[in-house]
């Protein structure tokens, strides 16, 4: 049972040890010359101004939000769409009925306003 | 019919919670509405069910309407027993209930607490009935102690008054001690039946009669005298019995409606009911049935003599419903109990009368009770005097009067009861003697307002008039049966078989069976005018006349010369003294060390403080875990998590050895 | 692909789907109900928004009535053995509704008073509902869990619902962290029972439980899962959430978080344990043991210590919690009536005292202090009498219902032999009962710190009335209830 999950564990290994491996040959190997222009906080090419867990505006996390809800469904579709011609009506109703679901939640944004930016 | 029942007593049940609770909001002539119609429906429908049973000769009903809880098979349940003997009794306690709910309107007029008092009456309506209807002793005893509560909070209506919350203090002490041996009586039944349902402990009677118990190692007693000893007991608290008898002349501190209602026709009959209804039992114990008689032959004739000396005229009246209880006591001790139950009823109806009738007189007299500042009111209250007279008349046993029937009969059965012992013909004499000092202290109350000089100051003399209809409606619709029941009923009640199905009488007892049958003219024939009672009763009448009406000095004289025996009459043989000064200082030195010491020191000090202070202050400790911050609540989340883990994955054993 | 294939549906698998669809009826229009009153709730504005009160309203009562034609005493196993339509469930559906009904009724004037009177709250409650329905007819893991999280989801959003109050975002805040811990552990505990048994449906797993009682994984499995149902039902050691959740979110809020959630973890907790877990009783029978006597001495005892209402009935609600784990503890379908009639008559008795606090407060006062009851005698003496009702049912004072509740889990915890347990029980009671009583000491004989007569909405008084003598009259008549819990157990 447990021999199933081998790959997954191989995987890990491997993946982690890649990983793992670089950044160490990266610290290892590289030259290390640090001065006051390389150590300060740096972001998108400009200087930082204050602190960086400063306030931002709510939307940006909302519209952040909405993307992944979004997003989520068409990892659902994929997978629903490949194999469509095996599951009949039975799994297109099914998946009229998730969407509509979305759909309803659509609604609620759209009409709340959570899609103007202003 | 179970319907029926249920709504007779649950209908006085509402009247009172509507008046209680909502007294402000109805009004006063709400409150007195809806409990008349509450009790109004219960009478009515009291009648009825008369009729069905009595009547129509409808079958015994018995069952219960619910079951509270069953353990062990002992069911404790509410439920219903009606027969003749409840039937009548539904129709005495709601027929003279409603007449006192429309009195009172007259009554407490100007009172404050009128919506309280009407909630309280109808209350009180209920609860009689709830104890007369029941089918089992848990009911019995419900009803029995809802009766005596809201006897309590009647006579101390007038909770100002110091004497008035005195009198319902000293009522419901004496009450706790007659209920003790009541509630020892039902535990003795609960014992030795297994049942607190009338009808299995009659059916089982055989199987305890022969029974012995042993409460004192070495000294053996019949266990059925004991239970029925008990009960009376309990009997002789609630019917005012000698000794327990000091509460009843002092609950008339109470307004007047009171002690008409509670104080004379009703709640001090349930005694009598009581051992009415317990008769199966009480047929097995002839050393029961002997006590039960002496007290109540007792209390028949000394009670009477205290009826002399009383000035106050509600105090008269008490003293002669004491007396009379006695009567219908002797009566269930020598197995007449058709007799006792029968003059319960006749004397439900012209006590109430007379009470009603004193209350009228005060009302007049603008709330004055000394008999000495009356005299001469028959002129100004014609009403009132006429059906006072009836009741004074009922109540010496003139013929053709419903007392007559009812004390004739009970002096009878007990002069030819087959008890071989001295108790018998000691009753006898006492109540034969009983009659003239009946006919004595009544007739001098009665001379004493109705007739003679006019003592009352000019202020009160000028304002005397007849009291308003709803004061004399009642009056007169109570003097009607105080004159015709006992003639109608007497036949069917004392000889013939109307409480065959209610009432057990051994073939042995009885007397009812042995006296000659006769109808109500013959046995008015029989007594005029040579039998004694009557003789007597008329002696007592004219001495009466003789003494307070034609040479008022003789009375005056016997004072002077008797100064003992009358101080011993107005101190109540006393009986009060003896409670107040012996009794209850010991009783409260006792319980004072106690508290001191077991109380105070142990109970409260050590047990109840102690735990209290130790919750209170693990209380705040505790609280102190609960910090507000979510660290510390994810931590003891885990805590607890790897606690289980340890416990379970790991195991207590393991844990222990580690750590030991 | 070939993969993917072998785990599709079978067309007799999905026509055997559509024909079991009727036996989620009750869960389908709720679902549709939610989603339309959300929708029309858009269309509406401040005042008409009472069409969202008596549409939600409405939906709640049809419910009842559906339910109620559908009641089945008949297990039918549905939808892959992930879900389950029995007479226990449908019973404990319809008290869900009916609570749920009680909320929306008492806090509607609360909301309107508080600018709270939004759709939101309702869409919210109603989708909460939908979860509680979907955990109490979980037949599992998959579907217990989904039914769980759309419920704690939605109870998270309701407590931070007044989003201007911090004290309510704090507690939402802590809600939601705590929520998110328990509900890893639960998902943990659940992998690891899957890892054992190699199932998600709760009767294999019995099963398969039954084969290897000692297995160490299922243990650990079964702890973890025990911790994710004690924080809902709010159990000790994980009860920390609940005094600050019900003290911080509106009331409105706290006495919804209070009242219907706890049938639905009582039927999470039957499910898991019994239906699921039955093979390790003799394990989550000390474990229920430990934390039924911590919650019992806990909530009692920290109870006295309190000053704010709301926060004495939580403690109060950690005490309860402790009597209804005793019944489930005994692993005897008794202890299982006793829990049950437990769980819904103490529902009816939080939903009162949180009703009291609602019908006392007013605009910008929130009346939770225990200090606001001081006097209410003099200024309301009916809804004095309800409270003396609700406080004296709590505490277990016959003829109330409250009594013959813990009667009925100490009579079942004596008969499995556990006598001192029932007598511990007893003891914290009556530490418990301190409490309670004081509440009714101040209202009767302490004198109101303001004198002004209290306006309540209509119906809620004659709600609140309803309620008490609700509880009065199931006392005089427990069989009621009682006949309906013996009958579906």
């Amino acid at each position: 049972m447990l021999s199933n999950y081998l790959p997954v564990l191989i995987f890990l290994i491997v993946g982690g040890g890649i990983g793992a491996v670089m950044i160490i040959a990266g610290f290892v190997l590289a030259p290390h010359k640090p001065d006051s222009e390389k150590t300060s906080p740096y972001e998108c090419g400009f200087e930082a101004f204050e602190d960086s867990r400063m306030k931002f505006d709510v939307r940006y996390y909302l519209v952040a939000i909405l993307f992944i809800l979004f997003d989520l469904e068409i990892a659902f579709l994929f997978p629903w769409a490949v194999v469509l011609d095996k599951i009949g009506y039975f799994g297109f109703w099914a998946m009229v009925i998730f969407l509509g679901i979305l759909v309803v939640g659509f609604i609620y944004e759209w009409k709340k306003g959570a899609l103007e930016w202003e | 019919m179970p319907s029926v029942y249920l709504w007779i007593v649950l209908a006085p049940l509402i009247g009172s919670i509507i008046a209680g609770l909502f007294g402000k909001v109805i009004g006063r002539s709400g409150a007195h509405w809806v409990t008349i119609i509450g009790v109004g429906i219960s009478c009515l429908l009291s009648l009825v069910v008369f009729k069905h049973h009595v009547m129509d000769g409808g079958a015994v009903y018995n069952d219960s309407v619910y079951i509270w809880l069953e353990t062990e098979g002992i069911k404790f349940h509410i439920g219903f027993l009606v027969d003749n003997l409840t039937a009548m009794m539904m129709v005495v306690v709601t027929f003279v209930s409603l007449m006192v709910h429309i009195y009172t309107i007259g009554y407490m007029h100007d009172d404050p607490g009128y919506q309280r008092f009407f909630s309280y009456i109808s209350l009180f309506t209920f609860s009689m009935l709830m104890l007369v209807m029941s089918n089992n002793f848990l009911q019995l005893f419900f009803g029995w102690e809802a009766v005596g509560l809201v006897s309590y909070l009647l006579i101390g209506f007038w909770f100002k008054k110091s004497t008035a919350t005195f009198a319902n203090l000293k009522a419901f002490l004496i009450n706790r001690v007659g209920d003790f041996g009541f509630i020892l009586g039902i535990a003795a039944v609960l014992m030795y039946f297994g049942s607190l349902d009338y009808k299995t402990v009659f059916e089982n009677v055989d199987k305890v009669s022969g029974l012995q118990m042993e409460v004192i190692e070495g000294v053996s007693w019949s266990v059925m005298t004991f239970i029925c000893i008990g009960l009376f007991i309990g009997a002789m608290g609630k019917s005012a019995q000698v000794p327990l008898h000091v509460w009843l002349p002092d609950s008339m501190e109470g307004p007047t409606p009171i002690s008409a209602l509670i104080h004379a026709a009703t709640m001090v009959t349930a005694g009598i009911f009581m051992v009415a209804r317990m008769s199966p039992l009480y047929e097995l114990s002839e050393s029961a049935l002997l006590f039960v008689m002496f007290i109540g032959a007792t209390t028949a004739l000394f009670m009477g003599f205290l009826g002399l000396v009383q000035n106050d005229i509600k105090r008269v009246v008490a003293y002669s419903t004491l007396s009379q209880l006695g009567y219908m006591t002797a009566a269930l001790g020598a197995s007449a109990y058709a007799a006792g139950i029968f003059h319960l009823m006749t004397h439900a109806f012209f006590k109430a009368l007379l009470f009603l009738g004193a209350g009228s007189v005060i009302i007049a007299m603008h709330h004055e009770q000394d008999m000495r500042k009356m005299g001469g009111l028959r002129k100004y209250m014609p009403i009132t005097w006429i059906t006072s007279l009836i009741g004074s008349l009922a109540l010496i046993g003139t013929p053709f009067f419903a007392g007559f029937y009812s004390k004739d009969s009970i002096i009878l059965a007990v002069g030819n009861s087959d008890l071989n012992s001295w108790v018998q013909s000691y009753a006898y004499y006492a109540l034969l003697a009983g009659v003239f000092f009946t006919a004595l202290y009544s007739f001098r109350m009665y001379f004493m307002v109705f007739h003679g000089k006019e003592r009352m100051d000019e202020h009160t003399r000028s304002h005397l008039h007849e009291t308003p209809w709803v004061v004399t409606v009642p009056l007169i619709a109570l003097a009607i049966p105080s004159i015709f029941i006992g003639a109608y009923f007497v036949e069917d009640m004392v000889f013939g078989d109307f409480f065959k199905s209610a009432i057990y009488v051994a073939p042995a007892h009885d007397v009812l069976a042995s006296l000659p049958k006769d109808d109500w003219l013959s046995m008015v024939t029989h007594a005029v005018p040579f039998s004694m009672p009557f003789i007597l009763a008329l002696a007592g009448v004219v001495v009466a006349w003789f003494f307070w009406m034609k040479r008022p000095d003789i009375p005056a004289m016997l004072e002077e010369k008797f100064k003992w025996l009358h101080t011993l009459l107005v101190e109540k043989y006393y009986a009060d003294h003896l409670y107040i000064k012996l009794i209850a200082p010991f009783g409260r030195w006792l319980g004072d060390k106690l508290w001191r010491w077991g109380d105070v020191k142990i109970i409260d000090g050590a047990i109840v403080n102690g735990s209290a202070k130790t919750v209170g202050f693990v209380a705040s400790k505790v609280r102190n875990i609960q910090t507000g911050f979510l660290y510390t609540y994810a931590f003891t989340m885990i805590v607890g998590l790897v606690v289980l883990i340890a416990v379970f994955v790991y195991g207590w054993d393991k844990i222990i050895s580690t750590l030991g | 692909m070939e993969f993917i294939a072998a785990y599709l549906p079978s067309a007799m698998m999905n026509d055997q789907t559509i024909s079991q669809l009727p036996l989620a009826l009750p869960e389908i229009v709720m679902l549709c109900m939610a989603s339309i009153v959300l929708i029309v709730d858009l269309f509406l504005n401040d005042k008409t928004r009472g069409g969202t009160y008596i549409l939600s309203q409405f939906t709640l009562l049809a419910l009842v009535v559906i339910t109620v034609m559908s009641f089945t005493q008949q297990k039918s196993i549905a939808f892959h053995g992930t879900f389950v339509r029995d007479g226990m469930g449908d019973l404990l559906k319809i008290f869900v509704y009916i609570v749920t009904f009680t909320v929306f009724l008492y806090s509607k004037s609360y909301l309107k008073a508080r600018d709270m009177f939004k759709g939101e709250y309702y869409v919210l409650g109603l989708f909460a509902v939908l979860g509680m329905m979907v955990m109490i007819s979980a037949q599992s893991f998959l579907t217990i869990y989904l039914g769980l999280e759309l419920l704690s989801l939605c109870m998270y959003a309701l407590v931070a619902l007044q989003r201007d109050s911090i004290i309510a975002s704090e507690s939402a805040m802590k809600y939601f962290v705590l929520g998110a811990i328990a509900s890893g552990m639960l998902l943990y505990g659940m992998s690891m029972i899957y890892g054992a048994t190699g199932s998600l449906e709760l009767a294999t797993i019995n099963a398969e439980v039954m084969k290897n009682t000692d297995n160490i994984v299922l243990i650990f499995g079964l702890v973890f899962v025990l911790v994710g149902v004690a924080f809902k039902l709010g159990a000790v050691p994980f009860h920390m959430w609940l005094p600050d959740v019900y003290q911080g979110s509106p009331t409105a809020v706290a006495i919804f978080i209070g009242s219907a959630p706890k049938i639905a973890a009582f039927a999470m907790t039957m499910r898991l344990l019994v239906d699921g877990l039955h093979g390790l009783h003799v394990q989550w029978q000390d474990m229920l043991i430990i934390m039924a006597v911590a919650s019992l001495a806990i909530g009692n005892i920290v109870a006295i210590a309190q000053t704010n209402i709301k926060r004495m009935l939580a403690y109060s609600t950690i005490s309860h919690v402790g009597f209804i784990m005793l019944g489930i503890m005994t692993a005897e379908k008794g202890g299982y009536t006793a829990s049950m009639f437990y769980t819904i008559v103490y529902t009816l008795m939080a939903l009162g005292a949180f009703g009291m606090i609602m019908y006392m407060s007013r605009m910008g006062f929130e009346s939770d202090k225990l200090d606001d009851f001081r006097g209410l005698n003099q200024r309301s003496p009916w809804f004095a009498f309800i409270m003396l009702i609700f406080m004296f049912s709590m505490a277990g004072v016959p003829p109330f219902v409250g009594f013959w509740a813990k009667l009925s889990i100490l009579k079942a915890v004596v008969a499995v032999d556990m006598t001192w347990l029932a007598v511990t029980a007893v003891v914290f009671s009556i530490i418990g009962a301190f409490y309670y009583l004081r509440i009714i000491k101040l209202m009767y004989f302490d004198t109101p710190q303001e004198t002004s007569a209290i306006e309540g909405a209509s119906d809620l008084r004659v709600m609140l009335s309803l309620n008490g003598i609700a509880i009065l009259g199931l006392g005089l008549y427990p069989e009621l209830i009682m006949g309906l819990v013996i009958s579906v157990m």
